[in-house]
């Protein structure tokens, strides 16, 4: 209680004491940190009392006492190669122009240099009272602002986080403001690292609106450093005949909570929502998922695949609320835990709110372990026994990763499973 | 219990409403003041002449409850409940405790009579009770199988039928009140092991005053002959029913336990918080069935019954065995989770329930199963409809510790929605610490499609004849779990809980 | 060659090979036939290696190599090939990509070069072709919503393409209809010759028709209780197995 306490008194104290030298002192975002400081003071960091909190405890991130970087580091960090022609990359939490190339043609900038123009943008998703968004809104001191007029194909662009303090724990809070034009289409290609040695807390809040008709393909690969700390917010919003298309990968990190919120919104709208979670040793992994199905004819697919190894710990929570307009809601959810070693737990609770009758929605979960007679058949046929396991882990995640159609996501999607097994479970 | 399945056709509804049980029953009552205190506790102890210890474990109880908050994690509403608004002991009044049902009061017999139990009828008015009665004339060839029946009204146990058969094999069935006197040893024992005093707020509430009900203990290595039965009814008015039941099963003996359940249609809610308690040893099988039919309030949600009861039970030995079949198509508000604790090495338990809720009925029902011995198994199968304005939940845990190496679950889960004012939620927690553990867990939601309700119309059904065989088939898994005479009684009140939903 | 010495084997307590001798040279093909629960099948998984079997006695060589001191791939890669009589469903493995993954592990096991995935296509045609199968067997998850032929026929494909020493056919024939049991047993046929030797494991004489064996062996009871030429298998057909036991 009292480490939880101080957990949220050191984040206030950060706001109190920062005041002025966040962005945005002068106008109408000081108003929205007054508020969301306000939020936060009542709630607190979340607890393990709390039913959405109950399988990931956050006393670590209360005690850890995390200040600003403050100062950007002089030195670039070390990026992985570039993938996409157009990279946003944030160092820190804070947009790093000299390492990024900004498409054109829309609306591509750093936050904490439009604050101005993001009036009635910033913070317009419903924050739906969750103190880790009013903790982000109360600290972020800078994010990506993309904005895609009607008709826009956006293409493809990445989207690069990288820690790179390692003298002390520091926190950033990044806010991202995506929104798609009717008919716009982008693929989002995302990569979180940081130094495996450094305690970092990286707790972006993402906000995202995809008008009517319009498509956005959000890959997110996690790969923080080993002691790091993410808590990520999605909060999407879908109208008529618009995709959300969401992937995330949990494979770094020592304590991640991937949460995404989607609304669908208007008729037709859709949403595929999929991910692994890898964790090993040490590593605590936490999807949790809320799909608000508010209107007619919507469907949404979710598949979610966590693989344990060592003394982890993995936890899924799917909630899908059908509202009694939504009717002929078509709704699927699966996810499916495989265990790979005797000290690794597995928490799940997928759920289903249903008020509208004439819907179709189910739900599957399974958890068990690799299937000793596939690991002897492939053995039979002289595949060793660490390669046949890698193989059946690989086919174990395949449903989820199917997901992800974009070849330049596809293979850093690879890439980062394959450096995950030979890393952390070989 | 088929009699009472008759009784749906023979008894006619005393009111408009279909709740055809809803008669309430004028005899001599005797109530303890109102409200609740130690001194009420002490009451009901002494009323029933119990031993100083029983009185020592309700005040202990009695003493956590009062530190304990209602739990409010449950999908359901309701207005605070006054626990000093309500009579805790109602009780038939009798001169000296029955010793036959002649002594029972005439009014209580013609009750159960139109409620259709057979105290005192059928197998007993057919001459095969009596002393020395052997189970071969038990079963007459070609009859049909008696049923050993503990009634309890309001308070108490009024009668239990079949005894002295039962007691040939050893057999101890028989009011709770009657078991701390005949066999404290086996009570005290027993008694709150499964379900500890302080496990939650109504359980507590339950161990300080519970009132009666009742008592099994099967032998080692008995069968027992007949379906045991308890049929509880709640009659007076401003009375709360705190049943308390014990089964035990001991090594290599089975039973299969019927309960039942009504009340009168009163305007008022009124609190049945029961605890049941099983207990199966090694190779011991425990069937326990449930057709709760308490009044569930009116179509505009008034009245009804808070059915906030605490089941569960211990699969202490190894390859035992406990499984629980509920039908909840009444009360007003139901919030219960029938659980099995798999202590014993290849035990298994197994969940299998259809809950109604139809009208502002509120159902959150469920069950956990906890893997603790090796290789357990677990089923779960789960069907929950809703009409009218109902909310039906289903909330599960499955939690396997990391000893229970080679542990397997399997859990189903269908919901059914008629109308699109009504609500179905599915909530189950999966919660595994073990490698060679493997848990499946499948739900869907979804309505009666057009076309089968099309199909069964042309063949001449009306609407509500069709959804009625719909919703049928729709349970029949765990319908075809229920001993048969039961599962015709529990197919009829299925359509009759599901009346005026459609259209 | 490979020289079964004492074989005792059991599962779970329970001893189901109980002394087996059985030699089978290079290049012949040898049946073994028996009533259900001899332990038919308890062999064809002790051979291969898969865990649950305990080995209480006696020895196992392959061309004069301890084979029972072996992991499963190692016994593959030395050449001993189980054609299951349940082949397993991998779902999410793609078939091609396993048997090019088993392919290049037997060939690296055994110092030689990988296929790259050019070589590997143009090879498994090949196979696919002489065994008269579509290529959409290649592009399917392994044994994923096969038939039971199919499963069978995907069995001999691997057969044909990892092209082991010793082809171990646990009840190949079962749940074939005669189609099949044609295009399995020319599959086994064309390996035949003086580098390939076979243990047929089957229930019935059917099999022997298509592939003839040089020897047949009676297992009962755990025990090898009689040896003899082909015309032993069309015996048992006529007489069963009860006036074997006599």
């Amino acid at each position: 209680m009292n480490a939880m306490t101080t957990g949220s008194d050191a984040f206030l104290a950060r706001y109190d004491g920062l005041g002025g030298r966040l962005p945005g002192r002068d106008g109408y975002v000081a108003g929205l940190r007054a508020r969301a400081a306000e939020a936060f003071r009542v709630a607190g960091l979340p607890h393990r009392r709390l039913e959405a909190w109950r399988y990931t405890d956050l006393s670590a991130v209360a005690q850890a006492g995390f200040t600003e970087a403050l100062t950007l580091v002089e030195e670039a960090p070390a990026l992985p190669p570039a993938r996409a022609p157009h990279r946003a990359v944030f160092v820190d939490g804070r947009f790093a122009a000299n390492l990024s190339r900004m498409p054109e043609g829309f609306r591509a900038v750093s936050l904490a240099g439009a604050l101005d123009a993001a009036e009635g943008v910033l913070g317009s998703a419903p924050e739906q009272g969750l103190a880790l968004v009013a903790l982000n809104t109360m600290l972020f001191e800078d994010g990506l602002w993309l904005d895609l007029p009607e008709g826009t194909d956006g293409g493809t662009m990445e989207l690069l986080s990288v820690a790179t303090h390692t003298d002390r724990p520091i926190a950033f809070h990044p806010r991202h403001i995506i929104r798609l034009g009717r008919g716009s289409t982008l693929t989002l290609i995302e990569t979180a690292t940081g130094p495996n040695g450094a305690a970092y807390l990286h707790n972006p809040v993402y906000e995202i609106a995809v008008a009517e008709g319009a498509t956005l393909s959000h890959v997110r690969l996690q790969r923080e450093g080993r002691k790091a700390f993410q808590l990520s917010t999605v909060l999407a919003s879908v109208q008529a005949g618009g995709t959300y298309d969401n992937f995330t990968l949990n494979a770094g990190g020592r304590l991640v909570r991937n949460e995404i919120h989607t609304a669908l919104l208007g008729p037709k709208a859709a949403c595929h929502m999929n991910g692994a979670q890898l964790a090993a040793d040490g590593q605590h992994a936490d999807t949790t998922t809320f799909l608000d199905h508010a209107a007619p004819d919507c469907a949404s697919r979710q598949t979610y695949k966590t693989v344990l190894a060592g003394k982890s710990r993995g936890v899924f929570q799917g909630k899908i609320l059908v509202r009694q307009a939504a009717q002929r809601t078509d709704g699927y959810q699966m996810n499916q835990a495989l265990l790979l070693s005797e000290e690794a737990e597995i928490d799940a609770k997928p759920q289903l709110e249903i008020y509208a009758d004439d819907v179709k929605c189910s739900h599957g979960a399974t958890v068990g372990a690799l299937d000793e007679s596939q690991l002897f058949y492939l053995r039979s046929r002289g595949i060793p026994a660490e390669e046949a396991r890698a193989m059946l882990v690989q086919a174990f995640l395949t449903e989820a990763v199917e997901g992800v159609t974009d070849p330049l996501a596809q293979d850093a999607l690879a890439e980062a499973v394959e450096g995950w097994w030979e890393k952390e479970a070989a | 219990m088929p009699a009472v399945a008759e009784t749906i056709e023979t008894v006619q509804s005393v009111t408009e409403s279909g709740y055809k049980w809803g008669f309430e029953t004028d005899i001599e009552m005797e109530f303890a003041p109102k409200g609740l205190n130690e001194d009420i506790v002490r009451f009901i102890s002494a009323k029933k002449n119990e031993p100083a210890w029983l009185l020592e474990w309700r005040l202990k109880a009695f003493a956590l409850w009062q530190k304990m908050e209602e739990p409010d994690w449950a999908a359901v509403s309701y207005p605070k409940i006054d626990y000093q608004d309500a009579y805790y002991y109602a009780a038939p009044k009798t001169k000296a405790g029955p010793k036959s049902l002649d002594e029972v009061d005439p009014e209580l017999l013609k009750t159960y009579a139109k409620l259709g139990i057979p105290l005192k009828e059928q197998a007993i008015l057919a001459g095969v009770e009596g002393a020395g009665e052997t189970p071969a004339e038990a079963f007459p060839a070609g009859g049909r199988m008696p049923v050993a029946v503990d009634a309890v009204f309001d308070s108490v146990s009024v009668a239990t039928t079949f005894k002295k058969t039962l007691e040939a094999q050893g057999i101890i069935f028989c009011s709770i009140s009657e078991a701390v006197q005949t066999h404290p040893e086996l009570v005290r024992e027993y008694l709150g092991s499964v379900v500890p005093q302080a496990d939650n707020y109504f359980a507590a509430l339950n161990s300080a005053v519970f009132t009666d009900g009742s008592f099994v203990y099967i032998p080692k290595g008995v069968r027992c002959p007949m379906e045991l039965s308890t049929y509880f009814r709640i009659n007076a008015k401003s009375t709360g029913q705190f049943e308390r039941t014990l089964i035990i099963a001991d090594a290599g003996s089975q039973v299969s336990y019927l309960e039942g359940c009504t009340a009168p249609m009163r305007d008022e809610n009124q609190l049945h918080a029961a605890v049941v308690e099983l207990v199966a040893m090694d190779d011991a099988t425990i069937k326990y069935s449930t057709v709760q039919n308490w009044y569930p309030g009116d179509e505009n949600g008034v009245g009804g019954i808070y059915n906030f009861v605490t089941k569960r039970g211990a699969c202490r030995g190894a390859r035992s065995k406990i499984s629980w079949t509920q039908v909840e198509t009444g009360s007003a508000i139901t919030w219960k989770y029938p659980s099995c604790i798999l202590q014993g090495d290849d035990s298994v338990g197994e969940f299998y329930s259809v809950a109604i809720t139809n009208n502002r009925q509120q159902a959150d029902t469920g069950t956990k199963m906890f893997h603790i011995g090796r290789n357990t198994r677990s089923t779960i199968v789960s069907k929950g409809i809703s009409a009218g304005r109902g909310q039906n939940t289903y909330r599960g845990l499955v939690k396997i510790s990391p000893k229970a190496t080679g542990a397997r679950n399997f859990t189903q889960c269908d919901s059914l929605l008629i109308g699109d004012q009504c609500g179905a939620h599915t909530v189950p927690y999966i919660e595994n610490r073990c490698l060679s553990a493997k848990v499946e867990h499948e739900a869907t939601t979804s309505r009666i499609a057009e076309d089968q309700l099309f199909y069964c119309r042309q063949r001449g059904l009306n609407e509500e004849e069709a959804v009625g065989l719909i919703v049928n088939g729709f349970c029949r898994e765990v319908l075809k779990e229920l001993p048969m005479e039961f599962a015709v009684e529990a197919q009829k009140l299925l359509a009759i809980s599901l009346e005026g939903s459609v259209g | 060659m490979l020289k079964i010495e004492g074989l005792k084997a059991e599962i779970e307590g329970k001893e189901i090979l109980k002394g087996i001798d059985l030699e089978v040279p290079m290049g012949e093909v040898h049946a073994i036939m028996g009533p259900n629960g001899s332990g038919k099948s308890t062999l064809s998984y002790v051979l291969s290696g898969r865990e649950g079997y305990e080995i209480t006695g006696g020895s196992v060589t392959f061309d004069g190599v301890d084979l029972l001191a072996m992991e499963p791939e190692e016994r593959a890669s030395a050449g001993v090939f189980l054609a299951f009589q349940y082949p397993v469903e991998l779902p999410g493995v793609g078939n091609a990509n396993f048997l090019r993954t088993a392919l290049n592990a037997q060939r690296r096991a055994r110092g030689e070069s990988e296929l790259d995935a050019m070589q590997f296509l143009k090879m498994a045609r090949a196979r696919l072709k002489e065994l008269q199968m579509s290529d959409e067997m290649l592009k399917r998850n392994v044994n994923v919503g096969f038939s039971g032929g199919e499963k069978k026929r995907n069995e001999v494909l691997q057969m044909a393409l990892l092209a082991p020493k010793l082809a171990i056919l646990d009840e190949t024939d079962s749940g074939l209809d005669i189609d099949a049991l044609k295009i399995v047993s020319d599959g086994v046929n064309a390996l035949r010759g003086p580098g390939f030797s076979s243990l047929v494991i089957t229930h019935y004489q059917r099999l022997l028709n298509h592939i003839v064996p040089d020897r047949v062996h009676v297992l009962m009871g755990g025990r090898i209780v009689r040896s003899g030429g082909k015309e032993l298998a069309l015996e048992l057909e006529a007489e069963g197995y009860g006036t074997i036991a006599a």
